[in-house]
């Protein structure tokens, strides 16, 4: 029977400061022109579920109601006099609503009555009054812009005297059909049609495996009662498991590359194999050889482990979550954090304790101010709405975010790129087993832990291999539950620690056909019974429900004999345990739906069965030049610019509003000294309460010089995260038998199509030799300093198509460090310390001014592109590990974006020092302020130190000046003072650069 | 890789075992005595079943000088601040016990067997409908086989002369609940936690100064704090102007917000959320309730602090203490000395309660 429906709604009591409608009015006069008057911002909560009205009015005001804050108004739509119009926000069927879903509980609790928290009966809006009575037109317009996305979004606008409410009703009609798909016997053109129809995103050639697959065991499935053509179900999961995402299929390829400058020709049998897995298997090999056996767990599982000591593991993963955050910013920043955590959680058996996350993100020009593509977001929309996706899923996870960096170029304002990183520490022995082992039997049981199942996320797998476009659909978008994910976490923790779980392994892309058909892999095949699994509401198929990537979930392998003992932890700590099946070793994966057959998938030909691809690499060298540039410029308006510009400009907006102190372990953290706005080069954590080992985490991304050379974009990125650690105290590894010292890398590509076509993509196979090169610098890289990689993703289809235009990101790799620390309490920070002090230059400053910041204040990208000499480069690392050792560096600051003179005036910025430098005469002026050189450190020395420090570093070091007290940067060359400013005006400079504009920093409205 | 590593790596000598439990031990200056040797943390690392009370020595009168003071530190639905919580405990010389929500709830843990409930910062329930709602709610109505509400159980146990500390959440759900202030002695809200003035989460560090009027042990002998705050819902509203002048009269705004100087402002981001007489936390009347917005527990350690690098090159042998232990061990200590001393007739041991 249908519930009568009843609305509450929660408005403030006059004299309270509505925040939130201010905001409305300034951003809707801001960014769109729109002239609202004032704007009252009021909760709505929509109640489907009998009660009586005075159980109605008590439930509302003593759970909803805040007695300092809210008037309530119940079954009617309350607001101020004098406003005229209204614009309703609500979620569309099936979108996550926690604020619906808590104000269950309350009423669960507030009856002591156990509802079925697990079937909305309370749905939540928000509804807003404004002053002035704009147009149908507008109010959409705010409504789309503003408040919400039409994606996951209804809105009701117009006059205030006809108030349209919306709630949403989810589920469908559809029945639990299971089709079949014909396919034995379609011609070629028939199967790409099928292939695009169906959104399979599978190409002609695996489109032909399939259906001669399907011809070949024809008598098999006439033997088992199938149908001789695939079900829908089956050829879904086909598409996933052989979707760009979950198979690397362009990775994995054979490439032909020719360069044409040269003549020379080589074939690279997969990527993967070549540069990345043969060269962490080569580091390796050395480790070990060296006593040092750390590199536990490398390119399988779910995240890389290393160990930290005989008692625990390191797990470190960094992926990205572009293509839904190009449709809703924050819905995919949100799930692509939540999915991040998700991964060290599974590692293994399961269980790891979070530590911290990481995130760097790629955007176009937030000041943009052109014409937008069809269906393209403003890039200071995406801009904001990931900034708040990564507040949201970190922050209610109690996992600090310590580390990371934002990139603007206007090639990402198609596809924004989100890399979100998390590292985290498990035993080494978990209830007697090794932690790192995945092990299944035959007969252990699938339960499925967490969240339910509705019908977001289906097809974001394959969603993910193709370009966007104009058409590109709605339910590829999640909108991830922190608050699920969060009890599913401490479940899994206690339940991995009493030894009730086997194996774990997540849900995310591909949902329960990615990690059931993962686990199936050990022990040989699985039988699946989708019946059981829990919906979030009915009218699922059963194929939907076993792609489905509905977030907040977990894949376990259970022991029969301890179902009963992990089912009472599950209903203790409220998290849904489910039953859907077990295990076996037939080879096949049986999916059924009630006893029916639903898909029957041979396991070898579902995880070997792809055809390999063959592609094509051309490489020619950039046509570059250097600029000439016009002489005696006045350097310290072009540090002022420098430090005002997009990419170097402070963050500080962002950085706070993600929590950097929860677990109480960051020990340096992204801004740091006394103003706490001194940049810092890494991060360090410590582990753990019980001792003073820590963990250093950087990274490392430099896109604009791939414009000039990907080979030197691929190994300077590199080489700044190391160099990154080396500046907070950390050491390369392998430097003494047995030492110990872990480091960890995830190398993360996301680049354009690469697939050569002469019509859709003329430019592939010059994209695809930029991939080519950045992954021998890579190679390279890792041999060098002898640092393995652990984890890694590729994104291989980062463009945007609309209205016949393609943006495409410029190719992009970031490198995500991490390395052992033996005591944080030696680290070192950037900023500098005390007066006195002697400046010093550690490396050396070349004439490589090509893709720099300097160049790009004029417009200019010049020629010479920093590069890395690696040798050189090790051995200075080297003495400053152990310069450390002595305690002879008092602070040290990487030299990065904007070059030495950009790195002084940083170094300055914690409490108020300046600094007096000369600089020596061998380069031009403007190179040394302004290169970009790679390796290369500002660092401070005591007085009483100098002797030694000059003494161990001998030529490497060139010593610069002194730290002064008066607040002042100068720094002269031929004794004429070429930059002389106030180290206080140039913070502010920095600090009120665009980001901190754009975001809004320090504005905060008078409480009345 | 087919290779497998030899576990434990023998050459890695193991690292020494000391008679004590793990953790690290300071001394009053703050510095360390004996180093913690464990990588895992404790917190949750236990294999004893979830459904148990906590072992209470048989032949000892509970709550006597010699036994550690026992701090309870609930956890579950989104609170995440439980382990270093516990570790402030722990440096502190006293026991932690981290029990899940639910636990309490479904009468397997009794509130009444420790001497200070804890209620730890996080997202309880997300913070939907209002920072700390929920889980308020859920204090205040659910009933347990008995009948009985948690929120029963803690006005008893604060009626016993036992403390009550929130922080972050915890504050909000004290604050929530009515335990906070607290002036008309009906447990019911007279204040509220809201929206930052900002609009936006705030995290950054603090000065406190601590009222001179309070009389709360947490904050005995303690004049300023340096803390972060991390939140987006810290804003204190009192409702009335009566409401505010009886909380100042009395002294229940223990902290505020100060600048550099330490005098009282309002001035962003010196006060990071705009809060009513800029204040930080809160006692009850008996001074044995207590809540602040900021976290110690996150300052436990000097290297904490974003400046740690440059106070210690200008203060050599600054300790390696945080400002935020000195609230935990003031709370331990108080409950040390109200305990009775030991004494070894039997009889008296009969009608202790």
């Amino acid at each position: 029977m249908e519930s009568p429906q009843r609305t509450i709604q929660l408005l403030l009591k006059p004299g309270q400061h509505d925040g939130e409608g201010q905001r409305v009015a300034e951003a809707a006069h801001r960014h769109l022109g729109l002239h609202t008057g004032r704007v009252q911002s009021t909760a709505l909560y929509t109640v489907r579920y009998p009660l009586t009205d005075q159980q109605l009015r008590d439930f509302a005001t003593h759970c909803l109601q805040d007695p300092v804050l809210h008037e309530v108004a119940l079954d009617e739509f309350r607001h101020g006099a004098h406003y005229q119009s209204y614009i309703l926000v609500a979620k569309l069927p099936g979108v996550t609503d926690d604020e619906g879903i808590s104000a269950q509980n309350a009423l669960g609790d507030f009856l002591n009555e156990p509802l079925d928290t697990h079937t909305q009966h309370i749905f939540s809006k928000r509804l807003y009054f404004l002053e002035e009575a704009l147009p149908e037109s507008s109010l959409r317009q705010l409504a789309q812009e503003l408040l919400g996305n039409k994606l996951i979004n209804r809105f009701e606008v117009g006059p205030i005297a006809q108030i349209r409410d919306y709630t949403p009703r989810p589920g469908g009609g559809a029945e639990s059909v299971t089709e079949t798909v014909g396919l034995v016997g379609l011609s070629d053109e028939e199967l790409l049609k099928l292939s695009k129809d169906n959104l399979y995103a599978l190409n002609l050639e695996e489109m032909r495996a399939v259906r001669d697959h399907y011809t070949s065991i024809r008598e098999e499935r006439q033997a088992a009662g199938l149908p001789q053509d695939p079900t829908d179900c089956e050829l879904e999961i086909i598409a996933q498991t052989w979707s760009e995402h979950c198979k690397h299929k362009e990775f994995s390829a054979l490439i032909k590359y020719r360069d044409a400058d040269t003549g020379e020709e080589f074939e690279v049998d997969s990527l993967f194999k070549t540069y990345i897995k043969d060269a962490t298997a080569e580091v390796d090999r050395q480790l070990r050889a060296n006593g040092n056996d750390w590199l536990i767990k490398v390119f399988s599982d779910n995240a890389g482990a290393v160990r930290i000591n005989p008692e625990s593991l390191f797990v470190w993963k960094v992926e990205t979550h572009n293509s839904p955050s190009a449709i809703d910013p924050y819905g995919g920043a949100i799930t692509g954090i939540l999915g991040n955590n998700r991964d060290p959680l599974a590692t293994g058996i399961g269980g790891a304790r979070l530590l911290f996350n990481t995130n760097v993100l790629c955007f176009g020009n937030p000041e943009f101010s052109g014409t937008l593509l069809s269906n393209q977001l403003h890039p200071r929309r995406i801009f904001e709405g990931v900034r708040k996706g990564i507040e949201d899923g970190g922050n209610k996870s109690g996992v600090p975010t310590v580390n990371g960096s934002i990139v603007f170029d206007d090639r990402y304002a198609g596809k924004p790129l989100v890399y979100c990183g998390t590292g985290a520490v498990m035993p080494m022995q978990l209830a007697g087993l090794d932690s790192w082992e995945k092990n299944i039997d035959p007969q252990d049981r699938i339960i499925m832990a967490g969240g339910r199942v509705g019908k977001d996320g289906i097809h974001g797998a394959t969603f993910s291999s193709i370009e966007l476009d104009e058409t590109s659909p709605a339910t590829a978008v999640q909108i991830g539950s922190p608050i699920t994910q969060k009890l599913a976490m401490d479940f899994l923790l206690l339940a991995t620690r009493r030894g009730l779980i086997k194996c774990s392994t997540d849900n995310g892309a591909g949902g329960l056909s990615s990690s059931i058909g993962e686990l199936a892999t050990i022990s040989g095949g699985a039988v699946v019974d989708l019946e059981r699994v829990p919906l979030k509401y009915p009218g699922l198929r059963p194929w939907e429900i076993f792609v489905s990537e509905s977030q907040e979930r977990f894949s376990l392998a259970v022991e029969p004999a301890k179902l009963d003992e992990l089912l009472a932890l599950g209903r203790e700590m409220e998290v849904e345990l489910t039953d859907i099946g077990y295990f076996t070793a037939d080879g096949y994966l049986d999916v059924r739906f009630a006893g029916e057959p639903v898909a029957h998938l041979d396991m070898h030909f579902l995880h070997d069965g792809v055809p390999r691809k063959v592609l094509e690499a051309e490489w020619s060298k950039p046509m570059a030049q250097e600029p000439a540039l016009a002489p005696a410029t006045d350097y310290t308006d072009v540090l002022t610019r420098l430090l005002g510009s997009l990419n170097i400009c402070s963050r500080e907006s962002v950085i706070r509003q993600y929590d950097h102190e929860v677990k109480g372990r960051t020990i340096i953290k992204p801004l740091m000294g006394a103003t706490g706005q001194a940049p810092q080069d890494a991060a360090v954590v410590r582990f753990n309460f019980e001792s003073w080992e820590g963990v250093a985490v950087s990274n490392g991304i430099l896109p604009r010089f791939g414009d000039l050379d990907a080979y030197h974009m691929s190994a300077g990125a590199f080489d700044e995260a190391v160099r990154q650690i080396v500046a907070v105290g950390g050491k390369l590894p392998n430097l003494r038998y047995g030492d110990g010292n872990f480091w960890s890398v995830n190398d993360n590509f996301c680049v354009p199509d690469s697939v050569y076509d002469a019509v859709g993509n003329p430019d592939g196979k010059q994209k695809l030799a930029k991939l080519v090169r950045m992954c021998q610098a890579l190679r390279d890289a890792t041999a060098a300093y002898c640092i393995p990689l652990t984890s890694g993703k590729d994104s291989m289809k980062n463009d945007f198509k609309a209205d016949g235009v393609k943006i495409s990101v410029p190719p992009t790799v970031l490198y995500s460090m991490t390395a052992k620390l033996e005591d944080v309490r030696r680290t070192i920070t950037s900023d500098f310390k005390q007066a006195d002090d002697v400046v010093y230059l550690l490396g050396e400053t070349y004439d490589e001014l090509g893709g720099s910041e300097f160049y790009q204040l004029f417009g200019e990208l010049g020629a010479n592109v920093p590069q890395v000499r690696f040798e050189q480069a090790k051995a200075l690392y080297v003495l400053v590990g152990e310069a450390n050792d002595q305690n002879l560096i008092q602070s040290c600051h990487d030299l990065s974006d904007g070059g030495l003179a950009v790195a002084l005036a940083e170094a300055t910025f914690g409490y108020g020092f300046g600094a007096e430098v000369e600089l020596p005469e061998e380069l031009p002026v403007h190179v040394q302020l302004f290169s970009e050189s790679h390796s290369r450190f500002v660092v401070t020395v005591a007085p009483e130190d100098v002797v030694a420090f000059e003494q161990h570093f001998g030529a490497r070091a060139t010593r610069l000046g002194r730290v002064t007290q008066d607040g002042q940067l100068t720094m002269r060359y031929g004794g004429q003072p070429v930059i002389s400013a106030s180290t206080a005006a140039l913070r502010h400079e920095w600090t009120n650069g665009p980001v901190n504009r754009i975001i809004g920093f320090g504005h905060p409205e008078t409480a009345h | 890789m087919e290779q497998t590593p030899q576990l434990p790596d023998q050459h890695t000598p193991p690292r020494p075992q000391h008679d004590d439990p793990g953790h690290e031990i300071v001394n009053r200056e703050g510095q360390i005595v004996l180093p913690g040797y464990k990588s895992v943390d404790p917190g949750h690392e236990s294999a004893e079943p979830l459904k148990s009370k906590p072992e209470q020595p048989k032949h000892q009168a509970p709550g006597t000088k010699h036994q550690k003071v026992q701090a309870l530190i609930l956890t579950g639905f989104g609170i995440n601040c439980e382990e270093e919580f516990a570790a402030a405990y722990r440096l502190v010389g006293a026991e932690a016990t981290i029990v899940h929500l639910n636990q309490v709830l479904h009468s397997h843990v009794s509130i009444h067997d420790f001497d200070i409930l804890n209620f730890p910062g996080g997202f309880s329930f997300g913070d939907d409908l209002g920072s700390g709602v929920v889980l308020a709610n859920k204090l205040r109505y659910r009933r347990n086989a008995e009948g009985r509400t948690l929120l029963d159980d803690i006005k008893e146990f604060v009626a016993g002369g036992k403390h009550v500390l929130g922080i972050c959440n915890g504050f909000q759900v004290l604050v929530k609940l009515g335990l906070l202030p607290d002036l008309s002695g009906t447990v019911t809200p007279e204040v509220t936690l809201t929206h930052n003035a900002s609009g936006r989460y705030e995290d950054r560090w603090v000065k406190l100064t601590v009222n001179p009027r309070a009389t709360t042990p947490f904050l005995k002998g303690l004049t300023t704090l340096e803390v972060p705050v991390r939140h987006g819902e810290g804003r204190l509203i009192i409702q009335d102007e009566a409401t505010r002048a009886a909380i100042e009269a009395r002294g229940l705004n223990c902290l505020t917000y100060a600048d550099f100087d330490g005098a009282p402002t309002n001035v962003y981001p010196f006060n990071p959320n705009g809060a009513d007489l800029n204040c930080a936390g809160l006692t009850d009347t008996t001074g044995r309730v207590f809540g602040l917005m900021p976290h110690p527990e996150a300052f436990l350690s000097l290297y904490n602090h974003p400046d740690w690098a440059r106070r210690k090159r200008a203060t050599p042998g600054l300790i390696e203490e945080g400002d935020g232990v000195w609230l935990f061990r003031n709370i331990v200590e108080h409950v040390q000395s109200q305990r009775p001393a030991p004494v070894a007739h039997p009889a008296a041991h009969q009608f202790s309660s």
